[in-house]
Order: structure tokens, then C-alpha cells, then sequence
């Protein structure tokens, strides 16, 4: 089968890191990433299914493991080689509908106690709290957090995969791919969204509006009561999207102070020009995760706020001070898991997400797709996706009269509402 | 005997003329044929003897009043309120006229054996004026002799403690000034004049008062039904502000109104500037290499350089009349001796209008001309400048020239970089702007701070600049900045050209490719009487 296949090859590594600051997506072009033929991975067990990727995202975290950006901490979580693609819209092979065609499935990818053949499962598992899983490493399978990171699951960048059938969720027929391949993220979005500490009326400040940032925008809309939101965003169509998906506010990255005392009223220390504010945003989700980021993040949040870290930080340089003098909550949020929503009902993150691509029609994020064989052209355009107007790129592994059935399930899907009318 | 202002056919003889830029000058070539240029008028004969015109002034005022020295007496409360630093333009040569003025209201108030005097500078909603602002204006001596004891203060107009609200106009306008000015037996009024709009009821009733009253006329209805604000009988703004007069007077506050005039020698008739004020077909081999030389020197400096250089010229202009008594006795007389030196006959409207905009306007005196002004200056201002009917036809284009930084004073105008960032990354409808943020900018207790305590312009205030400019904005076709930053430009929602070709290159997408042009030479200032 053909795949695109991430090998530990330091020499290479070492090159990618040095054109991956030079050219975000450069390291695709020289570093240990190839198109290969390769044999597809074996079944590791009786509930393991065979699964033909239709469409697989290319996320953030892809990009920095591309461009040797990513830290460390994640050596040990992972293993070599493995096949990149978490976000991942596939057919079941095997498993058909009536009329012939095969299930088409949403892979949820954390690789918990369940997937690894671990009994007892461990508490977080237990929980529904997948991704704080603490046996990433042990089981039946290679470590790695997640498929498209673990050398025996493959992963979505690729014609074929294999996936614990408690990893998969049946895309409904009303749902196009496009619509499809953005759940995984989204869900990366809802479960933020809710962890972020976000009273009713709260000022909520939103970092990045690449696909994270703008997902983050519609799911705290969607699932919390905030009151205005602040998006930051570089971009010209980033700050459209974001205006779309219920952005009150949308800012560059140095107007964020201004536009957080503006709307929050608060004094500011400062002739005109401002050193620090007084109160400020009482959350701040940060899709970044860079110094500058984070240091903005601590600076526009109100005394015993809360800064939610999305984006995947790294190593990252901060000034801690003003998190210590005001008191200010600072928390991770990473993949999915079981969600308390605000009336105290439980669900699972991909349910919401679901719900969310649905209402919002989120597939319309997807900007450009990619077959396998073009993975640089599509690497380098999903590393500048926002300056050239771009949100999602994805590799489309589907055959032509797929594409077509698709095309029309989406023509048949009526007009959604926008998430800021929920 | 100066010569009067007078419009000028472009032919092929005609040399380039000259554009400010900002901090800059550009030389421009129009095309022949079909262009002309409003010259100003050269500068008015100044008064002889300045302190013995406004001796004779105080001594035999106009209308229903009493000489100055009759109305003061031992016991009274008088304040004297003076114009802030928007005024002059550029700022005068000392000593300035307010100095003159005053000291002599203080040798009659001392002589009456006044003791309980105030001076207050009327700023309204501008920022307070430094110490060393106030010193230029009021002079040393009286500096001294008031300001350390805090007798010369800045008005504050989110005072709650010194403001009282005087009553309401007959269309419902709340009328509120200073306590200690609407309280006291008299108020001095000493007011320089610099174009039409100025003085009358507007000095006490504007100057002096709050957002409270100022919102009831300086908002986008009385704008686009001022045509132009600086013809005051067509003009909605001078109708509400006399109108707050009435009330002001009706309640019995006694007003001794001192209004003065000044010609128009902006750069002097000697010395390197001396040739900005000629014209050009009249320069001479000399004139033209000191432009030159003038030109390329700015070019190379840095921009702080560049504002440095302009903004420490002292302007040489002098006081041409001087008239007190009744408000509005006194400011007819004015008037006309404004029109006087501005007024240029023009003969019908035209397609395009181009302005080179200079270094200064009334809102950046020692400070950025940041995006908001240029746009104030050019389509409030100079847009406005005019009697009859806008030089400009209905859906024309107006073409100015100006770098239009986007740079901003955080200090003089913070509310202004907001307004920037959010506001007019919404909208740039003055209606739309009006409606939706003014509230909120103007009771922001961040900028009122700023305001009370620091020299920032008050948070409304970038919404008047928009105001200002929403005549303009409603009647013309298409906005062109020659030279500007495009990112500032574009969220100023114009056009940015590089250079006047490729402007009326783009003009004539919406005027036709034979538009007439006309350009205004401005400054000095001129104000276009078009029939």
C-alpha cells in the first residue's frame, strides 16, 4: 500500500529542523518524511478492523512533527515509523451498508486501556477520560497517544489503517466527508471549549484563528454562555470565519490589550499607551501556545482568571510573575474525552463535535485537498494556510466516483445556521 | 497693498505647484486644460499697534455693552476663559495675541480692585494644555502669577464638582458649562479667530461645556446639515450652539466677548519657509532650489526628525482687528474680517478636488498627525472651507495628499488608536459609528482618567473627527490619498495611490477621464466662495 511514513532518521531530522525555521512545511521536502510502499499493518486483535481512509487531515501538531518543532516529551510516546493522519474519515472494510457501500466511520484516535488490551482499564479510562489515559505506552500494542503516531495502527496518511472498533463513530449519511474529516478537531475544540472555566457573561478572549482557534470560536458559543468574544487573528479570512462563527471582537495579535480593556471596561496602567491592565478577560484559550502567546494570555487575563493552553506549547519561555501576583489559573487541554455540560448532563466530546460540525457546517473549513503523491505541495500549503486564505488542507484518498457521491451528499445537505445563532 | 486670492487656469506654462505632505512637500504637475488652482489671498496688513487696538476695543465695545473697565468692580468673581492650544495654526510667534489680550483685561481688573480672578483655558473635550502650552499663550508673567496658586487652570469637562447645568434650549438641548465661569459676575472671553467656524456663542457655549451638552451638536445630523460649518448662517452647528447662547444669556451669565483676527503669514515673507507662501510661477531661480533643497533634506530625515523640524516653527502671522462687547455684535464684526483675508471668489463646482495636506491641524499641535485627523483635516477642514456650495460636485473625488502614518500620539490621542482598531475595522459609516460605539467610548472611565489626569483628548473625541468629515462623506463620490500607508488608508475606507497620475488615473473611474480638477492651495488658508 501507499503511505506517507515518519522514520527516525536523525541526520534527516536535523535538516528539517533547520528548513522547518526557515520555511514553515520545509521540512517535508528534506526531512524523514516519505511516500513509500509499504505492507499494511496486521490486525492486532479480534476487535481491530481493517479501515481505507477516505480523507485525513493535516493538523498543527503534524506540521511541528514535520518541521522536527515539536518537543520532546513526546519521544517517549511515540514509535517508529509510523504513518501521520489522526483526523481521519474512512470506510470500514468489511462492514457495509445495505446497498453495498461500507460504513463510513470517524476515527476517534486516542490509544486508550481499551484499544491497548488493558483490563482494568485505568481510572481516567474508566472515566471516559481517554486522552488523560496513563497506559499510552503499555499493552498490546507500540506506545504512541494517538494512531497516526504509533508504528501499529498506521495512520490516516495512508490507502489503508487499522483501528479498535471502539475508536470508530459512523458518520450519518446527511454528513458529507469534508464535514467528516473536521470532527476529530472540533472535538479538540469542544473539549477546550469546556475545560476553559468560561462563566455565563464571561469576557473569553480566543488566540490563534487558524483551524483550532476558529473551531475553539464556534464551540464557546456553542456549548458555553460566554458573554463577548475576542478572537486574534493575522489574517484577512481568518478574521471573516471568525466573525462568522461568533467572534464579537476580532483583533490583531498587538491589539489584544486595547480590545480586552475595551471590553472589559477595566483601568489600565499606562499613559495612553498601555503597561499593564488592571482587570482583563476572565479566560483566554490559547490556540498558539508560543512565548509571545502565552505571555499575551497572562497579561489580558483578570486576576484569578483562567488561561486555557490549546495549542501544543513546546519548550516555551515565560514570565510567571503575574501568573503568581494575580492568582491566574493556568490549564492544558489535549484531545477529548467525557464532557459536564453546563446543566449538568454528560456527553461524550465526539457527540458534541458531531453536533457542532453539523449545525455550523463546519466542512467548510476544509479549504484544499491533496492526493498522497503531492504531500509537499499540500504540507506547504497547510503551513501557510491562514496568509494564503486557507483553514483546513487534507489528504484525499478517495477514487473519483467517491468524490462524486460526496459532491452530491453535500449539494443534498440543507443550509446549517451559524453557530452564533445558537 | 496685498493681493487678493484669485484662481489660476493651468496651461502648459503653468510650473508644478505645490502639495504639503505631511511632514513632506511633493511638486506637482496638473494637467493643462482642464485644471485650476485657488490661490489664498497674501497676507492682510497687521495692525499698527496691536495693545492700542485692543485697548481701544475694551474701551468701546459693540453691541449692548458697557466698557470692560464699567463692568468690573471690587468683590466681583471674574474668570477669563481663552482658547486652548488648537489655536493658532501653526502656533504664533510670541507674544501671542491671548497674551496681549489678557494682560491688559488683568491691568483693568487690578485697577478696579479685582481680586477674584480665574483664568480658564476652554478646551472642552481637548487635552490639556502643558505648562509650557500654557506659558506660550498666556505669557510668563501671568503664568506666574495665577497658574501656582490655581488660578489658571484647564477646563475639565468630566468634572462633576465644576460643571452646573445652566437649562435646556427650546429643541431640548441641555446646556452645561463651568461652574466657576457660569457663577462668576463675568466672563472675559479672549478668542483668536483662525477661520469662520470660530468664536460667537460657540467659545462659552463649546469651550466650556460638557459631553452633556457639546453631544446635541457635535454629532453626525448637525454635520451633514452643516453646509459648510464654516459659514455660520448655513450652518446647523452655529445654529444649536446659539441657541445654547440664548440660554446662556436668558439665565443672566454676563459676557464680555473679545475676538481677534489674524492674517494669513503662516511661513513669513523672509527666511527658509518664506517661499511655501509664494507662488510658484513667481519663484525665483532661488526659491526654487531652496524648495528643492527643502524637499530633499525632509525626504531623508527620520519622521521624528521631520516632526520635529515643523512643529518647533513658530508662525510669524499678526493680529488684523480686535473687537469686544456683545457676543454676537462682536462676532458679525469678525466675521468680516475673517472673510476678509480668506474668501476667494470661485466660479462653479468641479469634478476633482485635490489638497496637499500640511503637518498640522488643529487636534496634533505638538503631536501625530495620526489617520483620523488627516481624515478630519481633509474632509472636515479643507472639504468645508468653502460658502455657496462645495467646490466639489455630489459624487466628485476628492484627492489628498498625505503620508497618513499609521502612527499614533498613545498619550495626546489613546482613544483614537482604539477607535482605529475597532471602530473603523467595522464601519466607517458615521451613522453606524454613532450609533453603536459612541456611547461606550465616551463613559469609559479608563480615557475619562486620562483625560482628568494626563494630555489625552477625551474618548469621544475621534468620533467628532469622523463627524467632521461626514458631510463630505455623504456628498462625495470616491476618497483617493496620494502617498498614503495602504493598510491605514484602506481602514480609513479610501483609496491609497503612489502618486497623483495613478490618483487621477483611478479618479476617473467615477468622474470620466476629462474631469475638471481644481486644487486647493491651502495653507495659507483661503476659504472658497463659490457661485
Amino acid at each position: 500500500m501507499r503511505a506517507l511514513v515518519y522514520k527516525r532518521k536523525p541526520l534527516r531530522f536535523a535538516a528539517a529542523v533547520a528548513a522547518g525555521r526557515l520555511a514553515p512545511g520545509a521540512g517535508a521536502g528534506i526531512g524523514p518524511l516519505s511516500h513509500d510502499d509499504i505492507d499494511p499493518p496486521a490486525l492486532p486483535g479480534p476487535d481491530w478492523v481493517r479501515l481505507t481512509p477516505r480523507l485525513a487531515g493535516i493538523c498543527g501538531s503534524d506540521l511541528a512533527t514535520i518541521d522536527g518543532q515539536s518537543s520532546r516529551w513526546f519521544e517517549p510516546v511515540v514509535s517508529f515509523p509510523f504513518v501521520p493522519g489522526h483526523e481521519v474519515v474512512a470506510d470500514v472494510v468489511g462492514d457495509d451498508n445495505a446497498d453495498g457501500t461500507p460504513h463510513r466511520v470517524v476515527l476517534e484516535p486516542v490509544l486508550g486501556c481499551v484499544t491497548r488490551g488493558i483490563a482494568p482499564v485505568c481510572s481516567a479510562c474508566a472515566a471516559g477520560n481517554l486522552g488523560n489515559c496513563t497506559n499510552i505506552t503499555f499493552g498490546a500494542i507500540t506506545p504512541g497517544l494517538q494512531s497516526g503516531y504509533c508504528c501499529d495502527t498506521g495512520g490516516g496518511w495512508s490507502s489503508e489503517m487499522v483501528a479498535h472498533r471502539s475508536q470508530l463513530h459512523r458518520v450519518p449519511d446527511t454528513m458529507d466527508d469534508l464535514a467528516a474529516v473536521m470532527v476529530e478537531p472540533t472535538a479538540c475544540a469542544v473539549h477546550a471549549a469546556l475545560a476553559a472555566g468560561i462563566e455565563p457573561g464571561a469576557t473569553v478572549v480566543v488566540q490563534g484563528a487558524g483551524t483550532l482557534g476558529l473551531l475553539c470560536i464556534a464551540a464557546v458559543r456553542r456549548f458555553t454562555a460566554a458573554g463577548t468574544v475576542i478572537a486574534v487573528a493575522k489574517h484577512p479570512v481568518q478574521r471573516e470565519w471568525a466573525r462568522q462563527f461568533g467572534a464579537d471582537m476580532v483583533v490583531a495579535p498587538d491589539e489584544v490589550a486595547r480590545a480586552v480593556r475595551r471590553a472589559t471596561g477595566t483601568m489600565a496602567v499606562g499613559d495612553g499607551h498601555i503597561d499593564r491592565l488592571a482587570g482583563g478577560a476572565d479566560a483566554v484559550v490559547d490556540c498558539v501556545g508560543s512565548s509571545d502567546s502565552l505571555t499575551t494570555a497572562l497579561s489580558v487575563v483578570r486576576p484569578r482568571g483562567q488561561v486555557t493552553v490549546v495549542g501544543m506549547a513546546g519548550a516555551t519561555r515565560l514570565d510567571l510573575t503575574g501568573l503568581w501576583q494575580r492568582e491566574i489559573r493556568m490549564v492544558g487541554a489535549y484531545a477529548y474525552g467525557t464532557e459536564t455540560l453546563a446543566d449538568g448532563t454528560t456527553a461524550r466530546t465526539f457527540d458534541l463535535a458531531f453536533d457542532l460540525v453539523a449545525a455550523a457546517d463546519l466542512g467548510r473549513l476544509v479549504s484544499a485537498t491533496y492526493p498522497l503523491d503531492r504531500y509537499r505541495d499540500a504540507i506547504a500549503h497547510a503551513a501557510g494556510a491562514g496568509a494564503r486564505g486557507a483553514v483546513k488542507v487534507a489528504f484525499d484518498m478517495r477514487r473519483p466516483a467517491d468524490r462524486t457521491a460526496d459532491a452530491a451528499r453535500r449539494s443534498a445537505i440543507p443550509a446549517s445556521t451559524q453557530p452564533g445563532a445558537h | 497693498m496685498p493681493r487678493p486670492g484669485f484662481v489660476l487656469d493651468v496651461d502648459r506654462s503653468t510650473p508644478p505647484v505645490l502639495f504639503h505632505h505631511g511632514e513632506q512637500l511633493r511638486l506637482e504637475k496638473l494637467p493643462p486644460g482642464r485644471s485650476r488652482i485657488i490661490y489664498p489671498a497674501e497676507p492682510l496688513a497687521a495692525l499698527d499697534h496691536p495693545d492700542a487696538a485692543i485697548a481701544d476695543a475694551l474701551a468701546n465695545p459693540l453691541g449692548d455693552s458697557e466698557p470692560l473697565a464699567a463692568l468690573l468692580r471690587p468683590g466681583m468673581k471674574l474668570t477669563i476663559a481663552f482658547d486652548d492650544i488648537s489655536l493658532p495654526l501653526p502656533p504664533m510667534r510670541r507674544p501671542d495675541i491671548r497674551q496681549r489680550v489678557i494682560e491688559q483685561v488683568l491691568d483693568l481688573a487690578a485697577a478696579a480692585g479685582v481680586d477674584d480672578v480665574m483664568l480658564i483655558a476652554a478646551l472642552a473635550l481637548h487635552r490639556r494644555m502643558t505648562e509650557d502650552e500654557l506659558r506660550h499663550a498666556v505669557g510668563d508673567r501671568v503664568y506666574d502669577a495665577f497658574a501656582p496658586h490655581g488660578l489658571l487652570i484647564n477646563h475639565d469637562a468630566e468634572d462633576p464638582d465644576n460643571l452646573t447645568e445652566i437649562g435646556t434650549t427650546e429643541r431640548g438641548e441641555v446646556v452645561e458649562i463651568n461652574r466657576r465661569a457660569a457663577e462668576s459676575d463675568l466672563i472675559v472671553y479672549v478668542n483668536i479667530n483662525l477661520v469662520a467656524m470660530d468664536g460667537g456663542w460657540k467659545s462659552t457655549a463649546t469651550g466650556l461645556s460638557s459631553y452633556k451638552s457639546l453631544r446635541h451638536h457635535h454629532n453626525v445630523e448637525t454635520m451633514e446639515h452643516s453646509r459648510s460649518f464654516m459659514d455660520q448662517h448655513n450652518s446647523e452647528l452655529h445654529r444649536s450652539n446659539w441657541r445654547m447662547g440664548k440660554v446662556l444669556r436668558d439665565s443672566g451669565i454676563k459676557i464680555f466677548q473679545i475676538e481677534t483676527t489674524m492674517n494669513n503669514d503662516v511661513f513669513g515673507t523672509s527666511g527658509p519657509m518664506s517661499v511655501l507662501q509664494k507662488r510658484e510661477w513667481e519663484w525665483t531661480a532661488r526659491d526654487r532650489l531652496a524648495v528643492g533643497a527643502m524637499k530633499r533634506g525632509l525626504d531623508v530625515m527620520s519622521a521624528k526628525a521631520r516632526r520635529q523640524v515643523f512643529h518647533s516653527w513658530r508662525a510669524p502671522h499678526a493680529m488684523t482687528s480686535v473687537q469686544a462687547g456683545e457676543v454676537e455684535a462682536v462676532h458679525k464684526v469678525t466675521t468680516d474680517n475673517v472673510y476678509a483675508q480668506h474668501l476667494v471668489p470661485v466660479s462653479g463646482q468641479t469634478d476633482i478636488l485635490t489638497m496637499g495636506l500640511p503637518y498640522i491641524g488643529p487636534y496634533n499641535v505638538n503631536s501625530v498627525m495620526n489617520p483620523i485627523l488627516v481624515m478630519c483635516l481633509g474632509l472636515g477642514y479643507f472639504f468645508n472651507l468653502y460658502k455657496g456650495q462645495p467646490l466639489v460636485r455630489a459624487g466628485g473625488v476628492v484627492i489628498m495628499s498625505h503620508p497618513t502614518p499609521w502612527d499614533f500620539h498613545p498619550v495626546h490621542h489613546p482613544s483614537y488608536i482604539d477607535f482605529f482598531e475597532q471602530v473603523l475595522a467595522d464601519t466607517t459609516d458615521p451613522r453606524e459609528i454613532e450609533k453603536r460605539y459612541e456611547k461606550q467610548f465616551a463613559e469609559d472611565e479608563w480615557y475619562r482618567h486620562l483625560y482628568r489626569t494626563s494630555h489625552a483628548y477625551h474618548g469621544v473625541h475621534p468620533f467628532y473627527m469622523w463627524y467632521w468629515g461626514a458631510h463630505a462623506l455623504s456628498h462625495l463620490g470616491r476618497v483617493i490619498i496620494v502617498g498614503g500607508d495602504r493598510a491605514a488608508v484602506d481602514r480609513l475606507g479610501f483609496t491609497a495611490a503612489s502618486t497623483l497620475r495613478d490618483a487621477l488615473e483611478m479618479a476617473s473611474d467615477t468622474v470620466g477621464p476629462h474631469a475638471t480638477i481644481t486644487h486647493l492651495h491651502n495653507p495659507p488658508i483661503l476659504m472658497a466662495d463659490v457661485t
